[in-house]
């Protein structure tokens, strides 16, 4: 059996005191969990073998869901993620953030994983998610016991991808994120949170713990979310598209934001193709401008499920399948 | 490190002396010698495993004990009231939806789950229910209809439904 490495569980009852037990180990030694959906099969795998884990599961802190699309959400990071996308508000005013939480994984996996788990997924990579034994075997990689990566050899940097579903949908939604360290709280746009590098691919001391996340008011916004993966019933997204825009009464885009998930190390803005939406009406031009600007910056390596030419050919197709179906016209067929 | 765990396991009140580490899967069948709990992937991704922890479907491979204490934890084991088949169980031999079987508990502990809070579902809502199920048999059209059936008999009283 693959079975988990020792380590001490630690209980507390309040976030503070969270943060004080993994602020008194070194970094590495001790680990904050909640629905363990990522970083348990990561320690079966011997990727992380932390001395202490900092259980944050039963933290009612973390518990809460509140706001609607006129106020803006504040989500607990410790709500799941069947109660994020079955949230009534979060469906009504957020849908795209429904569709995304109810896209990853299987129903198992989201009775138990967390939203702010999710955006703190580990990056992953071919030959980064194996057994201990099957890594040993290629001499291990460069994210995890080893001095070469395996994608890209003459590398000096970590490829692994940013495979969260949420990530996306929340950077197109401009959500901020709260974290609670030894030095007290802070709060930063999402977008900060990540850096595209697959070993140090979060901004977040060893710490700080992700306590909420706050989304402004959205009423009005037309959002959509589209997961590409081999398997409609369960797998990590080879790619995500999430995509918020409003339309004037004309037609006239006045707000758009893009995001792409599973092309990089760090969820990616596509500013470049939100700005030829904007101040435009979603003519099939215009989308095919958009689609194209979005398709450039994208730059999938051979590491995830499916071929890197289809991947990088998807980030064109899906970002225009998108935007036709939010601007309420017909894809053509070819698309 | 070991620890004292307190679990309730299909009604029962049970203490077991086990390593920390030790996940729920391994201490239901290794501690507690409920070895109708599967273990497939150990890793999340076939569903075989699946126990309900308060009504709900979840991956014993993935969860330790002492995160569970003073939960209710359904197995296989308590599915059905002493010879009395639940009618999940009863459709699944009917209709020969269990090959090997070794999906099987997963499968109905799964499926229990959706009947009970959507005692009528369409076909589609039972495989999304089931999407984190894998059958390596690959006999998923008589898992769907014998969860179709139970369904349907739960509805008209003819068999047990817990």
């Amino acid at each position: 059996m693959l079975r988990l490495p020792p380590f001490t569980y630690l209980q507390p009852r309040t976030l503070g005191e969270a943060v004080r037990l993994l602020a008194e180990q070194p970094p590495g030694e001790a680990m904050a969990v909640a629905g363990g959906t990522d970083l348990y099969p990561n320690m079966k795998r011997r990727q992380f073998e932390p001395k202490y884990l900092v259980g944050l599961r039963r933290l009612p802190e973390l518990r809460f869901l509140h706001g609607d699309a006129r106020q803006g959400l504040t989500i607990g990071a410790g709500m799941t993620l069947t109660e994020v996308s079955t949230h009534p508000q979060v469906r009504q005013g957020y849908p795209a953030l429904a569709t995304a939480a109810g896209l990853v994984s299987t129903p198992q996996l989201r009775n138990m994983g967390t939203i702010g788990g999710n955006l703190c997924l580990d990056t992953r990579c071919n030959y980064y998610n194996q057994t201990y034994w099957w890594r040993q075997a290629i001499g291990f990689c460069l994210k995890k016991d080893g001095d070469t990566c395996w994608v890209a050899p003459g590398s000096r940097r970590c490829w692994a991808v940013a495979s969260s579903d949420t990530a996306p949908v929340l950077l197109a939604l401009q959500a901020q994120v709260t974290l609670l360290g030894p030095q007290g709280e802070r709060t930063l746009p999402l977008a900060a949170l990540y850096r595209d590098d697959g070993i140090a691919y979060l901004n977040k001391g060893h710490a700080e713990i992700l306590t909420r996340i706050t989304v402004p008011p959205a009423e009005g916004l037309r959002m959509a979310y589209v997961k590409l993966r081999r398997r409609g019933a369960f797998d990590f997204p080879v790619l995500g598209v999430a995509v918020a825009l409003r339309l004037a009464d004309d037609g006239t885009c006045t707000e758009a934001r893009l995001a792409l998930g599973a092309v990089a190390s760090a969820p990616l803005l596509a500013t470049e193709a939100a700005a030829l939406l904007q101040g435009n009406r979603l003519t099939p031009e215009v989308i095919e401008a958009a689609a194209a600007a979005a398709f450039r910056p994208a730059r999938p390596l051979d590491n995830t499920d499916l071929t890197l030419a289809y991947r990088k050919k998807m980030v064109r197709v899906h970002v225009a399948r998108t935007l036709y179906q939010l601007a309420g016209l017909a894809a053509p067929a070819a698309l | 490190m070991k620890t004292v765990v307190r679990l309730r396991v299909n009604g029962d009140e049970v203490e077991v002396w086990v390593p920390v580490h030790k996940t729920l899967l391994e201490v239901l069948r290794e501690d507690l010698q409920l070895t109708g709990t599967k273990h497939g992937c150990e890793l999340g991704e076939c569903g075989t495993c699946t126990v309900l922890l308060d009504g709900q479907p979840v991956l014993s491979c993935l969860v330790l004990p002492i995160e569970v204490q003073g939960q209710e934890i359904v197995t296989i084991e308590g599915v059905a009231a002493g010879s009395e088949l639940h009618a999940l169980q009863a459709a699944f031999a009917e209709l020969g939806a269990a090959q090997c079987g070794y999906c099987t508990p997963g499968m109905i502990l799964t499926a229990l789950a959706l009947l009970r809070t959507n005692p009528a579902p369409t076909r589609q809502e039972v495989k999304e229910a089931l999407a984190g199920n894998l059958c390596r048999c690959t006999g998923y059209l008589k898992i769907l209809d014998a969860v179709a059936r139970a369904a349907a008999s739960l509805k008209d009283g003819s068999s047990y439904g817990g």
